[in-house]
């Protein structure tokens, strides 16, 4: 979560849905990376849509609209969800994080974005938001990571271009698991 | 683990350096701009109405209701549009060169139609195109739309599209043949009735995907001041693209630009053009709105270029010693719907069959033959992954005839260093003699052997498991002839505030130009790295282009960029020594300063300069900081791999763990050591994938089974081992930098050295029949290759 402002935050209205959209309307009220985002949308609209479309936030990037490929991944209450598989009237009252709200105010880098950096875990970056989402509500949650349940959170998302290793190098040195000895490949009979 | 390269001392310059990407900032913060980023003012969404069928006639369509739904701003059928946009040719790809000519292949131009016309030839087809003010509505409008169809045969099945008296794929062609040539040297038959060992078999490589995670899309609007186009596009060849808009609808080139701006991963499926890239810009010509499309998984999956499926019926004789007499190769391509690219797929793949290895009689034939399926294209490696996959499986079943080590197989027939520059004999892929510039494929076996502790390995398959899980070893060696021209241009500027820019056709999809061209020319000019920007795939920005695709841009416009940047240095110290009453060759031009040798006090900058070149008196009417260049390579850069690999086979689940996997590659002087190993190992994950879980699968009606990312199966990260690599470095002789082209090399040897290491797995744990003829190697399939035989 971003730490609360002492100043009031203004309110932003963001655009509605075409006047041809035939579905229900809604008003809903969301914070997005700290921002309090006000707008009117359509039953049916993704909330990935309404992030990039509406609210001009197109780091979160579709890959599938199944929920496969993980690369629209943003914390919802601080939690890792597909934005592919949920509509944005879900997310009124609640609280959205998306790649944009992980520099610091000052600029800096995360710890986990510049991890990706320095160990060139991006090649074409279109499913880096994904990953550093998912991997960020690792590193700031406050019980230890094993590498075991990292490597699961990497099955989370697809990366054609890597081969997945620089991303792992990143999420490891990040978490503090770069020393960390990996467990031998099951059975691996030495 | 990386092995760390054996460095001779630190370079000079920022070329050989592992610089930090200049790309990756704005990618992290959520800050890249891809296509579907772009928010232009009332831009309209696209969504097409695609074939349900295999083939079929179209014998009633009623759009009415779509035209009448509310935000439906327009919808284009087949007959809108047949008079308006020429069908598409990829020209460039369907060329065939001189010397091939004499070979008599066969090469059936077969234009697409830009919207079906009364015959659909595969699901996914686009028949017709919606255009509203969102994607939502134009879905909507879609469903609104009637269509009957008259259902025609179909054939899906590779084998038999291609048996005498197939069902017609094309109604109007003679056969389902869109490809054939053959190709040969020696006397393959006689060699192979007086040879000792003949071994013959039938290798596969299953349909993949491309599946980059950003699918192809384009943005085009009509210019409001001077009526061109701009086209936002995913594109690997901008200049192909605007060269075929203009000339489908009717434009002058001048007036179409084509910009690929941030382009999430190609691989070969953005490296050709199909009918929606002509119809998204027609449609912004015709409406004067600008208009996108942006593919979604399923278009992306069932309606976008398909790729690798390849049949080979192989023959392969030897003698006592294991040294190779002949090669005998029958090969099928399933082409797809039609010819869209030509030789480029089957002929790559015949003239990479013998890969680093000395036979002295071939023969190959190579069969592009059409199927009611998706159309396919080049997907990284380009017929390598598929003629490897044929030739190192080959290779095994020769050694286990003969009772030898499959890598002792392969030492014994390599072409030595000392033969480079090596003639195969053969022809390449320009029709002219296939000559491998440079290479050590020796050592390079030498060192996989060693990396990958093959006697640790043996002595380890002798003893019982741990785990009942079968132990297995596998190799494969392949080469590729890379930096295919025939140019690529470079213009370089320095630019108002001093800094300096390049220019180039050949467009990033994730492979760091931006840090390596720039390192490139820092090295070329005298200027630090940071003062380099790097502008690549924008058609206004330089007037000719191929693109970024066939392991190809580092090579042409590498080599450009540097020539360009020699000339602008020269450039600039002449335009020095008026500015400074010098002589240029008392000058020099260091981390952006240029002064007077020997006494560093007299300099300026070169923002400095350029303020002040317009103003000096007595120009020569050139005085413009700015040079272009074009590379065009007089052979191929010929790049090669050695990929070993130990897997773990569990007999029980039928699951395959990659337990080491080594890579010894060698593709001339490196630039940029980090990007270089991580495009290595990037491609090795690709070919991991396929070999062990990829399969694009049609059902016997030529429907896509596998249209979703649930059902068609991507690799993960717990598929995919930490990469050991080395590398041995032989620069090219073909060009001044040394460089070869390694973006697709990764990609090639996994399939065949994964299913090596899979089937030596098994045949050792005494399942001494088995062997494994395609990908790929899912639980299931492994289950099936050990259950006794009923």
């Amino acid at each position: 979560m971003t730490e609360s402002s002492n100043r009031t935050t203004p309110v932003r209205r963001v655009s509605s849905p075409p006047a041809a959209e035939s579905t229900a309307r809604h008003n809903i009220t969301v914070d997005i990376n700290g921002e309090t985002i006000e707008a009117e949308v359509e039953s049916r609209l993704l909330l990935t849509d309404f992030l990039r479309d509406r609210v001009y936030l197109t780091g979160t990037h579709i890959g599938c609209e199944q929920g496969s490929c993980g690369a629209c991944t943003v914390l919802l209450d601080g939690l890792p969800v597909r934005s592919c598989l949920m509509l944005a009237p879900q997310v009124d009252g609640r609280s959205v994080r998306t790649v944009e709200g992980l520099a610091a105010p000052d600029g800096a880098l995360s710890p986990m974005q510049q991890a990706f950096c320095d160990h060139h875990g991006l090649q074409c970056g279109f499913c880096t938001p994904g990953f550093l989402m998912t991997l960020t509500s690792l590193a700031e949650r406050e019980t230890p990571v094993t590498l075991n349940e990292l490597d699961h959170h990497l099955d989370s998302s697809f990366c054609r271009c890597t081969g997945y290793m620089n991303i792992r190098a990143a999420a490891r040195h990040a978490l503090g698991l770069a020393h960390v000895e990996g467990k031998p490949a099951q059975g691996d009979g030495t | 683990m990386t092995d760390h390269r054996e460095h001779s001392g630190e370079p000079e310059g920022f070329v050989g350096r592992s610089m930090p990407r200049v790309e990756d900032d704005r990618l992290v913060r959520g800050a890249g701009r891809f296509v579907a980023d772009l928010h232009v003012a009332d831009a309209l969404e696209v969504a097409f109405l695609r074939s349900t069928y295999a083939h079929a006639r179209i014998v009633r369509l009623d759009t009415s209701a779509a035209r009448a739904m509310p935000g439906v701003v327009a919808v284009y059928e087949p007959s809108d549009v047949v008079d308006r946009i020429k069908p598409l040719v990829n020209a460039e790809e369907m060329r065939v060169p001189p010397g091939i000519a004499e070979l008599g292949p066969i090469n059936k131009v077969q234009p697409a139609p830009i919207l079906a016309g009364d015959e659909v030839s595969y699901v996914g087809q686009p028949v017709i195109m919606v255009i509203a003010e969102s994607r939502y509505l134009a879905e909507d409008a879609i469903e609104l739309i009637d269509i009957d169809y008259e259902e025609l045969p179909a054939v899906v099945d590779l084998q038999e599209a291609a048996a005498p008296g197939a069902p017609l794929v094309l109604c109007g062609e003679e056969d389902n043949i869109g490809v054939h040539v053959r190709h040969g040297k020696g006397d393959a038959a006689k060699a192979i009735a007086d040879a000792p060992v003949v071994v013959h078999e039938t290798f596969s490589t299953q349909r993949y995907v491309c599946a980059p995670i950003e699918t192809r899309g384009l943005l085009a609007q009509k210019d409001p001041f001077s009526g061109g186009l701009t086209v936002w596009s995913t594109t690997q060849t901008p200049h192909r693209v605007r060269d075929h808009i203009a000339e489908s609808i009717g434009l002058r080139v001048d007036d179409v630009r084509v910009q690929s701006v941030d382009v999430g991963g190609g691989f070969g499926q953005k490296g050709i053009l199909i009918v929606e890239e002509l119809l998204i810009p027609f449609a912004a010509h015709d409406l004067v709105r600008p208009v996108r499309w942006i593919a979604d998984r399923y278009e992306n999956l069932t309606a976008d270029a398909h790729a690798r499926e390849q049949i080979h019926h192989i023959t392969v004789a030897a003698d006592n010693e294991g040294h190779l007499v002949a090669v005998h190769d029958r090969i099928l391509v399933n082409l797809g719907a039609r010819n869209m690219v030509g030789l480029v797929v089957p002929y790559n793949a015949l003239c990479h069959l013998l890969g680093p290895y000395h036979v002295d009689n071939v023969d190959i034939e190579t069969t592009g033959v059409l199927t009611n399926t998706t159309f396919t294209s080049p997907y990284r490696g380009a017929g390598r992954p598929e003629a490897t996959f044929a030739m190192e499986r080959a290779i095994d079943t020769v050694a286990a005839a003969l009772g030898m080590e499959p890598a002792e197989v392969r030492r014994r027939n390599l072409i030595g260093p000392e033969q480079m520059p090596y003639r195969t004999g053969m022809l390449d892929r320009r029709g002219l003699p296939q000559e491998y510039d440079s290479g050590d494929y020796p050592e390079m076996l030498e060192r996989a052997v060693a990396m990958i502790d093959l006697p640790a390995v043996r002595e380890k398959q002798s003893l019982p498991g741990v785990d009942g899980r079968l132990i297995g070893v596998g190799f494969a060696m392949y080469l590729e002839m890379t930096g295919l021209g025939p140019f690529e241009g470079a213009r370089v500027d320095v630019t108002p505030s001093g800094r300096v820019r390049l220019y180039t056709g050949a467009p990033s999809q994730g492979q760091g130009h931006r840090t390596v061209f720039a390192q490139i020319l820092a090295d070329a000019l005298g200027v630090d790295i940071t003062d380099v920007d790097v502008v690549a795939g924008d058609t206004a920005t330089i007037p000719y282009g191929v693109g970024t695709i066939a392991s190809r841009a580092l090579v042409t416009a590498g080599n450009a960029t540097r020539q360009a940047g020699e000339l602008l240095r020269q450039r600039i110290l002449d335009a020095a020594a008026d500015a400074m009453e010098s002589s240029a060759a008392d000058l020099e031009l260091t981390g952006g300063m240029i002064s007077v040798v020997g006494s560093p006090t007299k300099s300026m900058s070169l923002a400095e300069l350029i303020r002040a070149v317009p103003k000096l008196i007595g120009g020569d009417g050139s005085d413009g900081l700015s040079e272009t260049s074009y590379f065009q390579p007089p052979n191929y850069a010929t790049a090669s791999g050695v990929h070993a690999v130990v897997v773990a086979v569990d007999p029980e689940t039928g699951r395959v763990e990659i337990v080491d996997y080594v890579v010894v590659h060698e593709a001339g002087r490196i630039v940029n050591p980090m990007i270089a190993d991580a495009q290595v190992v990037g491609g090795v994950g690709q070919g991991i994938g396929g070999i062990l879980c990829e399969h694009m699968v049609y059902d016997g009606n030529g429907q896509p089974v596998t249209s979703t990312f649930a059902d068609y199966a991507m690799p993960l990260a717990s598929m995919v081992p930490d990469i050991r690599l080395d590398e041995i470095v032989c620069p090219s002789p073909t060009n001044p930098m040394g460089v070869k082209g390694l973006g697709e090399g990764g990609a090639v040897g996994p399939p065949a050295a994964v299913a090596n290491a899979v089937e030596d797995a098994l045949r050792r744990a005494g399942h001494a029949d088995v062997t494994i003829r395609t990908g790929p190697l899912t639980p299931s399939r492994v289950l099936d290759l050990v259950a006794p035989q009923s």
